[in-house]
């Protein structure tokens, strides 16, 4: 399947800066004394099982899916932050899992990540200019008192945090829940990295709050030539931030392919399924056909034989029960897993 | 049927008094979904708790009428009310994934309030609960279950059950569906739609998801800094926004459908409720403010048949 998607994926004439390949992250399972003793094989979380895709320098690439689906562990997994059970992830060329620390702390800085949750992720006995401090601190950026606060006043007028003197010295507590995730992206930016992973940044934020984030991301992508990972459950924002979007479903990429494509033609039956239910804030706009799915996501230590979905698949024939469908290119740069395309 | 005027709520704070509800006015006939949005810390949550009298201590209510089929609910005694609250007025919270009991078989948690509600005995009250979970469609082999065997649409069923138990006049949602999947999210919606169908219920739905309410409200109000800027039916709403505020929320929501525009945001952000603007609250962040915004506020006039909107620039 890789070798299928590095061939002919759409832009494969610009340049390629992360690429994953087979990427398998399994965790064990905790189990007690006596399940220990009478079985012997050990239970697994296939959290992401088998995934490949590639991100090209300047693109907005979303991992789409609901909650569970593996798009967080995928993210976390890029970054270094979470043990990959077997894949390659290559960075710009290199090897992103077999670096040693020296050269670890070079590719993070290279690649930063964004986490969801902005009144968790800074720390909250710290001012403004002691967090983004500490990103230039780390790096070594800064060789004096002077040049770490220029660069810290800078980076806050990147982010809109302007005029810079009323934030520096302000703790999170002091701001709203936008401006505290203008200073985590502020922290990921100074180091001026290539990509960013960013996971959910605007699902904990009010939707006019959430506009702006949104909104600033992509004027930063212009101003610095960034590149995107976003990983979201929400489709209505992947739509209007991604270029190309991959659905997951229980470990798996099942559909992957330009935005307008998978938005406009969705192939996999999950594709259409979770289109179908996001609720549209027009009521002018007809509604199509609701194809809710019965069921609930089944569990990551106990994926179904064959194709993941079938066990929710409105389409599922006896094929599905038994073997695993490969990822083919059914249209241009639109590929999909499943047997009934 | 339900009637609010003039509803103001101040909060006391150590640093001072926040006025949470500062002139609310809001009528709903029966078998309305009145949508109740705006942005967090807008003041939506603290009136759907007055009209259940559930405010925290701090709360005071500084003024207004709640009238509930003509009667106020703020001037009964608590012992009166205790035959309005859940009987005739029942909630599902933000959180009702956590609301339910963790030790208790969510049967027996649907039949206590049946027996302390509606003083039914044990195994009348027991029939009811089966017929409530086969009305949110949660398998009777569930009935037995603790709440932590649910997943999270089920608890939700589970507490919407437990909501219509006493078959309220008035039905009250804060973000019914804000912690579930998009799957689970719309299995919900389509609940509640089905319900009120059948019960014709009556419903206000609190929530900042303007998607969400353009699937399930019948009218909309607009919430901002403690007040209602803008009121109407669904479609005026969305097809025809009045206030500057309003416009700018609906176009700051992504869609999945329709043509791709670049989103509007609102620079800058609430007022301090301590130290509220003089004039129009929203006039500090506004593009269309003039002179007069900034010295006196505007009410809430009929523009359109139905359609109300408090601002000096339409």
């Amino acid at each position: 399947m890789s070798l299928v998607m590095q061939s002919s994926q759409p832009g494969s004439n610009s340049e390629r800066l992360l690429q994953v390949k087979d990427l398998k992250v399994y965790f064990s399972v905790e189990t007690g004394f006596f399940a220990k003793l009478f079985s012997k094989a050990s239970t697994y979380v296939r959290a992401v099982d088998n995934v490949s895709f590639g991100v090209d320098k300047g693109e907005i690439f979303s991992l789409a899916g609901e909650s569970g689906c593996g798009k967080t562990t995928l993210g976390m997994s890029i970054m270094r932050l979470v043990e990959v059970t077997s894949g390659k992830i290559y960075f710009n060329g290199t090897d992103v899992l077999s670096l040693n620390r020296k050269n670890l702390k070079k590719f993070r800085r290279d690649a930063q990540m964004i986490f969801q949750d902005p009144y968790e992720a800074l720390p909250p006995h710290l001012t403004v200019f002691d967090i983004i401090g500490e990103s230039i601190d780390v790096h070594k950026l800064a060789s004096t008192y002077d040049e770490k606060m220029d660069l810290v006043y800078k980076v806050l007028e990147d982010v809109r945090l302007i005029p810079a003197e009323r934030f520096i010295d302000a703790y999170s507590h002091q701001l709203s829940g936008g401006q505290r995730q203008r200073v985590a992206i502020a922290s990921a930016l100074v180091l001026k990295p290539k990509l960013i992973v960013a996971d959910e940044p605007v699902s904990m934020l009010d939707v006019s709050v959430r506009s702006e984030i949104l909104n600033l991301m992509l004027e930063l992508r212009e101003q610095f030539k960034l590149t995107y990972l976003f990983i979201t459950h929400d489709l209505a924002v992947a739509r209007y931030l991604s270029d190309r979007i991959a659905i997951m479903y229980l470990g798996k990429i099942v559909e992957m392919g330009r935005t307008k494509g998978i938005i406009e033609t969705p192939l996999h039956p999950y594709t259409k399924a979770l289109m179908s239910v996001v609720p549209v804030p027009d009521p002018f706009i007809d509604r199509e056909k609701r194809i809710i799915l019965s069921g609930e996501v089944p569990s990551a230590t106990n994926i179904p034989s064959g194709c993941r979905f079938h066990t929710r698949c409105p389409l599922a024939k006896e094929n599905c029960r038994k073997m695993e469908p490969e990822m083919v290119e059914a249209e241009p740069g639109h590929y999909v897993a499943c047997w009934c395309i | 049927m339900l009637r609010i005027e003039d509803l103001r709520i101040n909060y006391k704070t150590k640093l001072g008094m926040v006025r949470a509800v500062d002139g609310v006015d809001l009528y709903l006939d029966r078998g309305e979904f009145l949508g109740l949005a705006g942005e967090s810390g807008c003041g939506k949550s603290t009136v759907a708790m007055s009209i259940l009298r559930i405010l925290p201590d701090n709360a005071e209510i500084a003024n207004g009428k709640i009238l509930l089929n003509g009667n106020d609910l703020l001037k009964m005694s608590e012992k009166e009310f205790r035959n309005i609250r859940w009987n005739k007025v029942s909630m599902i919270f933000q959180s009702s994934m956590n609301a339910l009991n963790p030790v208790m078989r969510i049967n027996d948690q649907i039949a206590e309030a049946l027996i302390i509600h509606k003083g039914l005995t044990k195994s009348d009250a027991s029939k009811k609960v089966t017929e409530l979970l086969s009305m949110v469609n949660v398998e009777p082999s569930k009935a037995v279950a603790y709440p932590h065997e649910l997943s999270g649409g089920m608890k939700q069923r589970v507490v919407i059950a437990m909501a219509l138990s006493c078959n309220p006049d008035l039905l009250l949602a804060d973000e019914p569906t804000t912690a579930l999947d998009t799957m689970t999210q719309i299995q919900i919606l389509e609940l509640l739609k089905n319900l009120k169908r059948e019960l014709n219920l009556t419903m206000i739905i609190i929530s900042h998801d303007l998607a969400i309410m353009a699937e399930l409200c019948t009218k909309i109000a607009i919430m901002y800094a403690g007040k209602i800027v803008e009121i109407s039916d669904l479609k005026p709403i969305y097809g025809s926004p009045l206030h500057p505020y309003t416009r700018k929320l609906i176009n700051s929501v992504p869609s999945l459908r329709g043509e791709k525009k670049k989103l509007e945001s609102i620079p800058g952000s609430l007022p301090d409720p301590m130290n509220l603007p003089k004039g129009c609250r929203f006039y500090p962040r506004c593009d269309l403010a003039m002179d007069i915004c900034q010295n006196e506020e505007p009410n809430l006039c009929e523009v359109r048949k139905d359609h109300y909107v408090a601002c000096y620039a339409i």
